[in-house]
């Protein structure tokens, strides 16, 4: 079977550079979130109001987004629906193209990164200028992102001042870490001026008020939502939330799970363009809602739970995986524990399933969601679908992995392990020649001694002993 | 659970088969304190390997063998908090909404997990008769977020006199073993194999303890390659030896 996640996993493994910036940086984040939630009991009821919420408004998703379109376009946006990424392409085009804009400013999306849209962008001959720190260094490095909410992790400082160097010499000054933020704000500030579109993500839509939220730490989103005469927001579906009440503990959950702040330096709620009585904001905003697949998720129950999702990140953070591999191994838009469950979804098991088995349950991401996604669980059912042919559900590409000589060696150990005493002859079996036993075992052996074979079985010694095989 | 007069075994097949020691330690140290050890010679395996690797089909079959092994209104003690998880967490969703649903959750509702029955049932206290020793303890992620076993293992440990157990830089995370992920993923799971035994080594302790024979079998045959010596035990050994057990074959 060709895989490409085993192909890049040994390329990742061996980046020793981009591993030590990860580990580093996992550390930092686990600590400070750690520190972030002193009260367990605390943090145990928020989550649980978390999980609450989203739930609440996963299971209400079509008349939570009716909502959300009526008092959105009550507020003035203009709302757009997008089946697919290319449809929401084809939205963001238009709309460029009647702004007669060149070039959009882009606060960080991972939506837009579902989309492709700056490859799309740059197709058609438009710039696609990021403006957050994190996705600039990784666009002038020509990189997709690999992390959700830091998208340049795998980068040390002076990787990204050999960077700068190389890209933004006119704007350099120094070296030190100061100096490259400056440079990239010298150098992102100029164009803020004379770009007349931008466009970002939304971290949640409340339905209620029509209101999109924004959480970020350095300004940008506020510039490319407030600075151009349009601002565009694109956003998945399941980001909705019915009330403004719910907005703050699942700010504090977001942000305190992320990178263990309070609350971000930039809080923005954009309720609609500039009104007659304004002096600034955009002239137009608009609302790009995107299903992707997110629909189909929904129909499954226990599968639908993927769409609680806040994006934290805290998944991959706490993730021995991840940290190990980084996020360009996983080849998706979504790296990680979240991703391993929300990509197979999206784009099928066939293409995505096997990121389903790179994990060893060990249950770290589900310890920390704030949203209580059971992540493990999740890709233990995900597993069941890979492989299984009968049965409904509608997950795409069911049954697409089943190979038929594991499956024949899992009907085998059924059949055996099922009878006792089968079961016991192979115990037998084993036991007696032992001596024979292979001094290899494939992969475990090729960094691990081999285990040996007892010469009696526990079976054998209990009777041998005495110990009863039932009540007597 | 008050203490009650016998008590099932559940000796999982990695035990079974390449550690049956480790089973035998545990029965002498359960049968020492007066409670009667029923080894049921109906036992194979709790069918994670299949469950985990997305055979639901073929688990259940051998599943249903080990709901028919454990008939009696008895505890089913398991010295691996990954199998005893399988058992106590996994079976009531593997069984949901089959004929067997309520058996599942009878024999559920009785498994313990070995140290969990040592400290909460049997509220034992080992009489130290080992000379003094430093161990490095590693926890499985079923001991620890499966089940939340982890503060009796570390009671038993701490209630040995002589005994000084330290814990590894990341303890919290996963040895990389994950029964069918370490064939299914060998570089990422030696990756971790590698990272964890450093960890281990960097202790200085001359013994690694566990209460999961699948994280040991990974971290002692990664230790062993790489050359560190240290000891690998289950805590049933450790416990058996330092309290004047004779020595199980």
């Amino acid at each position: 079977m060709t895989s490409l996640l085993r192909t890049s996993i040994g390329a990742a493994l061996g980046r020793e550079r981009a591993r030590a910036n990860i580990r580093r940086a996992m550390d930092g984040l686990v600590l400070k979130r750690l520190k972030a939630f002193p009260d367990v009991g605390e943090l145990e009821r928020l989550r649980d109001q978390g999980r609450a919420i989203r739930a609440h408004a996963v299971a209400r998703l079509p008349e939570l987004l009716e909502a959300l379109e009526d008092n959105c376009r009550r507020n003035g946006m203009q709302v757009h629906w997008a089946e697919t990424g290319e449809e929401a392409n084809r939205i963001v085009l238009d709309i460029l193209r009647r702004s007669g804009a060149r070039a959009l400013l882009k606060g960080k999306s991972m939506v837009s990164e579902e989309m492709a849209l700056n490859e799309r962008l740059a197709a058609e001959g438009i710039e696609a200028l990021e403006t957050d720190l994190g996705e600039l260094i990784i666009q002038l490095a020509h990189e997709p992102p690999s992390h959700i909410i830091a998208p340049a992790v795998h980068k040390d400082r002076y990787e990204v001042a050999t960077l700068f160097r190389e890209q933004l010499p006119e704007v350099l000054a120094g070296e030190r870490i100061e100096d490259l933020t400056a440079a990239a704000r010298a150098y992102m500030r100029g164009r803020f001026r004379d770009i007349s579109v931008g466009l970002s993500g939304v971290n949640f839509a409340v339905a209620e008020t029509g209101t999109l939220c924004l959480v970020e730490n350095e300004g940008n989103g506020r510039l490319c939502t407030t600075a151009p005469e349009v601002h565009i927001a694109v956003m998945g579906i399941e980001k909705v939330i019915a009330r403004l009440e719910h907005l703050p503990p699942l700010l504090t959950l977001l942000t305190r799970s992320a990178t263990g702040q309070r609350i971000t330096t930039y809080v923005n709620l954009i309720s609609g363009p500039r009104g007659p009585d304004e002096k600034d904001g955009p002239r137009e905003v608009h609302l790009v809602l995107l299903d992707n697949g997110r629909s189909r998720i929904r129909l499954d129950p226990e599968l639908a739970a993927t769409l609680r999702c806040i994006r934290c990140g805290a998944c991959m953070n706490h993730c021995p995986v991840y940290t190990r591999l980084g996020g360009h191994a996983y080849g998706t838009v979504y790296p990680g524990p979240i991703g391993s469950i929300l990509e197979p979804q999206l784009r099928g098991l066939a293409v995505r399933g096997e990121l389903a088995e790179a994990s060893s349950l060990c249950g770290a991401c589900a310890e920390v969601c704030p949203v209580r996604i059971p992540i493990p669980a999740l890709l233990n059912r995900l597993r069941q679908e890979s492989v299984e042919v009968r049965g409904q559900s509608q997950v795409a590409g069911k049954g697409t992995r089943r190979r038929r000589r594991e499956a024949r060696l899992w009907a085998l150990w059924a059949w055996i392990y099922s009878r006792p005493s089968r079961y016991r002859a192979l115990a037998r079996v084993a036991s007696a020649l032992r001596a024979l036993q292979p001094a290899r075992l494939g992969a475990w052996t090729r960094t691990r001694a081999a285990p040996r074979l007892a010469s009696k079985d526990l079976h054998r010694l209990a009777r041998e002993l005495g110990f009863p095989s039932a009540r007597r | 659970m008050t203490e009650p007069a016998a008590v099932y075994f559940f000796g999982t097949c990695l035990i079974d088969l390449l550690y049956p020691r480790v089973g035998l330690c545990a029965m002498r140290l359960i049968h020492r304190e007066g409670v009667q050890v029923i080894f049921p010679q109906g036992q194979t395996c709790c069918g994670q390997p299949a469950y985990n690797s997305g055979y639901r089909q073929e688990a259940r079959r051998v599943a249903r063998a080990q709901l028919d092994a454990f008939p009696e209104d008895l505890p089913v003690v398991v010295p691996s908090a990954s199998c005893a998880a399988m058992l106590k967490v996994q079976y009531p969703i593997l069984f949901a909404e089959t004929p067997d649903e309520a058996r599942a959750k009878a024999l559920a509702a009785r498994v313990v997990e070995f140290t969990d029955f040592l400290v909460r049932v049997l509220d034992l206290r080992p009489q130290d008769l080992g000379s003094p020793l430093k161990v490095v303890v590693h926890h499985s992620c079923s001991a620890r977020r499966e089940l939340g076993v982890v503060p009796s293992a570390l009671k038993l440990l701490a209630r040995l006199a002589n005994l000084e157990a330290v814990e590894p830089d990341h303890a919290h995370e996963c040895c990389g073993f994950g029964g069918t992920f370490a064939i299914k993923q060998p570089e990422i799971s030696a990756a971790m194999a590698a990272d964890k035994s450093q960890s281990i080594a960097a202790t200085g302790a001359s013994v690694l303890v566990g209460q999961d024979c699948g994280c040991l079998m990974n971290l002692g045959g990664t230790l062993e390659r790489r050359g560190h010596q240290i000891a690998v035990k289950h805590i049933a050994e450790l416990l058996w030896e330092r309290t004047g057990g004779n020595t199980a074959s």
